[in-house]
């Protein structure tokens, strides 16, 4: 006999969870009790929400589920966001929610929230475990569920009653879970393919688009080989950077609303579009109706629902991405040979890479760029949201997948702070950059309290130009420079480090840039930058919402 | 643009219909009628969702609606061959010794019951396809409907295809 607190450990256990984020509160005394003493690490953040973004660092940093832990009512509720943020780019989560008593459900009890109901928008599927004989079985299908088909996050909401019974079968769950309404369909249909492959043969003018299902599939290999065989270029959606080396001579970078010149053109002139594990999101496509005009459309995903959801498809193909490419690489009869469209691409490329004034300014293009030449790819980059991010898209040069932890279909400020942390325990071999706003970082800087407590090695590079960056570009550009609430007050980022005790360094001359960020990666534990970037540069290039992508402003003229 | 009828088997589970609600709305699909009972497996129920839209819109709604887990099979009955039926009980105003042989005439053209008779009312149960109801409604209105309750529409294929679990 065992309690249901012992049977979730165990459990967890059992599915090879070695950290859990949390932060402790009534309804989950039970469960922390037995955390106390049990092998699990659990990292105590500073705000729930810390906790749901640090175990969704630590699964797109490790590719295994993360496993965050809140209290009910208000600590399950400050977990949404980070729950969201997960759901909308398909993360493998397991959220943990105290509930009050079973007998208490429904009578607005104290710190009573009904959890299931508020995150059945933003989960993959959620539980809410009436009895402990169920949690055993609930737990592996979490799990399961969690980490397969489209990954996403799954919530456990356990009321307290539930965690201190006792649990009457002592048998612990098969190792296999079968579920009768969800089977995920892997392997790719030959007709499919070869449909896809007789389209690639007759190509002049393919292009690759990949998104964030070839890292979450784990593909990378497959689609290099893949684009190197067929000789078809390629370009990522900022969720699939890193797929593909940013400097492998096929690469185009990113493409959409601040894509690079380079990949819009080529979108907009290709005649086949190859679509890998990408859902054509509206920052991808501009204008629907004239993305990829001229082209075919073949669309590799596996969620069927992804598939003409957005774009109409010629050739659909359902399976997990990684089998598809394999399929396609072992069913291709010829190489390809597109020389003369590589050509084009070649002269795009050359006459317009990401550009920025590089002058004496202390620009934020420049301290990303500096901390891409350092850093070389062999580092964890995580971003916030807004201009910090599309800067950190178009200049650094991501290597390998895994390697860029970014916000992009929730677009959460605040995210990458704590998803740095998270990031740290999947990955303690690589430096852990955060690179954010003085806006975003605002959002979770309580955590500065965590990475002190447990000395944990991320840097934050606060590129500070004293502005909601990216809603005051769009002020400049389309609303007469109205910066309504977008300025920010000068913060010394420095002090509130020191005061947590962590180590930080102001920096406002661009000849210290260097210096700075090998001082802050050389350092053992955590570290704040404040670099005083000059405080109206916009991204560029960008399209203007609603305008076709090759419709770019702010591009530049050679 | 046509309504389309969609049987779907879920689990039978606290919750579900929620999360099968809670989808359509959110996606911006228009329930048109909703039926939910149980059906020949115990463990199962069967939701019969009319919706609105154009193929693709359909197509979208049948495809979000299989993402649930705990939605074991969609199918779309509008192409195939079903028998479709909703039931309505009418409470029509039927004072002794006006309408009432009238009303009965109607009833009984429609091959509607009458299952309650009151003192100035009468209470008609008809079962059919949404017009024949339309219809029948429509002609009771001079009488004076003082209360009506329609159920969603329920289908089943006809012959010996089934919709059920092929797990």
């Amino acid at each position: 006999m065992k309690t249901g607190a012992r049977t979730l450990i165990e459990a967890l256990q059992r599915e090879g969870v070695d950290t859990i984020f949390g932060y402790p509160g009534g309804a989950v005394l039970p469960i922390y009790d037995e955390l106390y003493d049990s092998s699990i690490r659990h990292i105590l953040v500073r705000h729930e929400q810390a906790a749901a973004h640090a175990a969704d660092g630590y699964a797109r940093a490790s590719g295994r589920v993360g496993v965050c832990l809140a209290t009910s009512g208000p600590g399950a509720c400050n977990l949404v966001t980070g729950i969201a943020t997960a759901y909308m780019d398909s993360i493998p989560v397991v959220a943990l929610t105290g509930q009050v008593p079973t007998g208490l459900l429904g009578n607005d009890a104290f710190q009573e929230s009904d959890i299931t109901g508020i995150t059945m928008p933003v989960t993959k599927h959620n539980y809410l475990v009436k009895s402990a004989d169920d949690l055993d079985r609930m737990v592996q299908e979490a799990f399961y569920i969690a980490r397969t088909g489209r990954p996403g996050p799954v919530l456990l909401d356990l009321p307290k009653d539930v965690t201190t019974s006792m649990v009457k079968s002592a048998k612990p769950a098969s190792g296999t879970v079968s579920l009768r309404g969800y089977q995920p369909t892997y392997e790719g249909h030959v007709r499919q393919i070869d449909k896809a492959l007789a389209l690639i043969a007759g190509a002049e003018r393919p292009l690759i688009y990949a998104g964030g299902g070839v890292v979450l599939s784990g593909a990378s290999a497959e689609l290099l080989l893949f684009a190197e065989t067929a000789a078809i270029p390629v370009t990522t959606t900022l969720m699939g950077l890193g797929a593909v080396p940013g400097d492998h001579p096929l690469s185009l970078g990113m493409l959409g609303m601040h894509g690079t010149q380079s990949a819009n053109y080529a979108v907009t002139e290709c005649d086949l579009l190859i679509a890998v594990g990408a859902r054509f999101d509206d920052r991808v496509t501009g204008k629907i109706e004239t993305f990829a005009p001229n082209a075919g459309v073949i669309h590799i995903d596996i969620d069927p629902a992804e598939i003409g959801k957005n774009k109409t498809v010629d050739v659909p193909i359902v399976g997990d991405v990684k089998a598809v490419l394999q399929a396609l690489i072992s069913r291709m009869q010829k190489h390809g040979n597109t020389a003369a469209w590589m050509n084009r691409i070649n002269a795009w490329k050359a006459q317009c890479p990401p550009g920025y004034r590089d002058d004496d300014h202390l620009r934020p293009q420049y301290v990303v760029r500096e901390l891409s030449d350092i850093l070389k790819g062999e580092a964890v980059v995580v971003s916030e949201v807004g201009q910090n991010q599309m800067w950190t898209a178009l200049h650094y040069c991501f290597k390998k997948p895994r390697t860029w932890i970014t916000s992009g279909g929730l677009g959460t400020m605040g995210y990458g702070f704590p998803a740095a942390i998270g990031a740290h325990y999947a990955r303690p071999d690589l430096p852990v950059v955060d690179v954010a706003g003085d806006g975003s970082i605002q959002m979770n800087i309580q955590e500065l309290g965590t990475v002190a407590h447990y000395k944990i090695p991320v840097k934050i590079v606060i590129l500070n130009n004293m502005y909601l960056g990216m809603v005051r570009q769009w002020q400049e550009l389309f609303y007469d420079r109205r910066y309504s609430y977008t300025e920010l007050p000068p913060v010394d980022f420095v002090r509130i480090a020191n005061a947590y005790g962590v180590d930080g360094l102001m920096v406002d001359e661009k000849a210290d840039v260097r210096e700075a960020l090998e001082t802050a990666l050389a350092t053992d534990g955590p570290f704040v930058l404040d670099f005083r970037v000059e405080r109206e540069e916009n991204v560029y290039p960008m399209v203007p919402a609603g305008a076709a992508i090759n419709e770019m402003i702010g591009v530049r003229q050679k | 643009m046509k309504p389309h009828t969609l049987s779907v088997l879920v689990e039978n589970r606290a919750g579900v219909l929620s999360r099968v609600a809670g989808m359509f709305s959110r996606r911006g699909f228009n329930i048109e009628s909703l039926a939910v009972g149980t059906c020949e497996e115990p463990d199962m129920s069967r939701i019969t969702i009319v919706v609105n839209g154009n193929d693709s819109v359909v197509e979208q709604v049948m495809k979000q609606t299989n993402k649930l887990i705990d939605v074991i099979k969609v199918s779309d009955l509008t192409e195939r061959e079903s028998v479709e039926r909703e039931l309505a009980l009418i409470k029509v105003a039927a004072e002794p010794g006006t309408s009432r042989a009238e009303i009965l005439q109607i009833a009984d053209i429609f091959r509607a019951q009458v299952v309650d008779v009151g003192a100035k009312t009468l209470v008609l149960q008809v079962a059919g396809d949404t017009d024949k109801i339309d219809a029948l409604e429509k002609l009771l209105r001079q009488y004076g409907i003082k209360e009506l309750v329609r159920t969603g529409k329920i289908a089943i294929l006809r012959g010996s295809k089934t919709v059920t679990s092929s797990k």
